[in-house]
């Protein structure tokens, strides 16, 4: 009778091996973009067709439905960096460096699709491309400390190494998060304040609020298949690296 | 302590054997102030209007060309590695390199600000009020831009990174520094802004050598 003295792997333990994470994501990928997919379709119907043009906005107000989900996924994503950074310092989980490096470049692109869609926005119905108030600048900021990250990730030739110092400076640009999203009320601006999530229930129609809705999920399960996806590419591409280092040292050999 | 005023005072003697680099940084300074005019014209009443934000803006250029000396020599010659096995922490010694770092970069600039403050037509009182939100101000700017030379010091060609990175950090101490210049609400305003310079101030000098040290402890692993 043998006594089973391997410890207890918990299931993020177990997530750790890049083996484990390969093989179960293999299975979620495609049903993940199918579902993003549809709704998409769902969410752009619905906002192109089958919402009310704004009585004061006109037609305007459907850029909305691109602005206002990349805009939450620009802070979101942030979030999810900096908790993967948590999870590199503290337990140093290996999966959290990959996921914290496939975060960057995508929350950038968010930030960017929030910042542009704004401009277009802010164009008809504040008579302005761009507007120095709070919430628009530490948008501005936001999308420079992603880049930054962006730019230390490819500046680094050990990547384990750099996902330690990364996180780190992850961690101190969070500060930059909470500013964003209470720029609106600590500086009283352009800017509208909150308007979906408050403590008294949202202050708009229902017929705005539900496409609206629509793309928010459709726009945060682009960005988790996207995350995913890109995680993967990331295994594979350390694999490809640890694979050439052993062919070249066995050819050294 | 002993061994922190030993560090300190071999910082400081390093900083300034190359005393032609001070003499840089404050060339650098006065030409980006001395630039201004002739890009915009030498409109005085326009000058004297943004003079302060023109000096926040060169003594914040002037205190990132620096960081690239802070760690790297150190680096290359094997001090760092001594550094992180001495008896004293790690964030000691960074604490000294700030306070050196502002001692060889910022103090510099307070002195030469009168001639800037000249020769862009600044009155009295706001060359005062520059003086004073430069004082309150700087240590911060010293304090991130150790950190962001900390985080970038284990790359080998990361001398453009550690300003880009720290930029946008720096952002809140410009906005308050030119805030407390030129208030926009009244004297209470600029008083308010003078008070946060002073917390950025005080939080960032106090965590900045913490942060830098692990960054350096882990980039060095």
């Amino acid at each position: 009778m043998t006594i089973d003295t391997t410890p207890k792997m918990r299931w993020w333990d177990r997530l750790a091996h890049p083996g484990q994470f390969m093989a179960w994501t293999g299975y979620i990928v495609w049903p993940l973009t199918i579902v993003t997919g549809a709704l998409f379709a769902l969410g752009l119907w619905f906002a192109f067709f089958n919402s009310p043009p704004d009585y004061q906005m006109g037609d305007t107000v459907r850029i909305m439905y691109v602005h206002v989900p990349t805009a939450w996924l620009s802070q979101f994503v942030y979030g999810a960096m900096a908790v993967s950074a948590l999870g590199t310092l503290v337990w140093r989980h290996p999966m959290a460096d990959v996921s914290m490096k496939a975060a960057a470049p995508l929350g950038a692109a968010f930030t960017a699709m929030a910042l542009f869609t704004g401009s277009m926005w802010g164009r008809p119905t504040w008579g302005t491309f761009w507007e120095w108030d709070g919430r628009m600048t530490s948008t501005l900021i936001l999308l420079f400390i992603y880049l930054g990250i962006v730019a230390l990730w490819r500046a680094f030739d050990d990547q384990l190494r750099a996902a330690r110092v990364i996180a780190i400076f992850t961690l101190v640009g969070a500060v930059n998060v909470p500013i964003i999203k209470f720029s609106v009320d600590w500086w009283s601006t352009l800017h509208q304040p909150a308007s979906v999530f408050r403590a008294d229930g949202p202050t708009m129609p229902g017929s705005l609020l539900a496409p609206l809705f629509a793309m928010f999920f459709a726009f945060t399960l682009l960005f988790i298949t996207l995350q995913v996806v890109s995680m993967r590419t990331e295994v594979r591409r350390r694999r490809v690296a640890t694979l050439e280092r052993k062919a070249a040292r066995e050819a050294g050999a | 302590m002993n061994g922190f005023s030993g560090t300190l005072h071999r910082e400081l003697r390093l900083a300034l054997a190359g005393s032609g680099e001070i003499l840089t940084l404050l060339l650098f300074f006065v030409i980006t102030g001395a630039l201004v005019p002739f890009a915009i014209g030498p409109d005085k009443v326009l000058l004297a209007r943004i003079a302060p934000g023109i000096v926040w803006i060169a003594a914040f250029l002037s205190m990132l060309m620096g960081l690239e000396k802070l760690f790297r020599p150190d680096r290359e010659d094997g001090t760092l590695a001594l550094y992180r096995l001495g008896e004293l922490p790690l964030w000691a010694v960074i604490a000294a390199k700030v306070i050196v770092h502002w001692l060889t970069t910022a103090l510099p600039l307070l002195l030469a600000t009168p001639f800037l403050a000249l020769i862009l037509a600044m009155d009295m009182e706001s060359f005062w009020r520059t003086l004073l939100s430069l004082l309150l101000g700087t240590p911060a700017l010293a304090a991130f831009g150790t950190f962001g030379a900390a985080v970038t010091v284990a790359i080998r060609r990361g001398g453009l990174l550690a300003p880009i990175l720290i930029a946008p950090l720096c952002v809140p101490v410009l906005i308050f520094g030119v805030g407390a210049i030129s208030p926009m609400g009244g004297p209470d305003q600029a008083g308010a802004a003078l008070l946060f310079l002073a917390a950025l101030s005080l939080i960032s000098v106090s965590l900045a050598p913490f942060a830098a040290s692990l960054a350096i402890d882990w980039g060095e692993e």
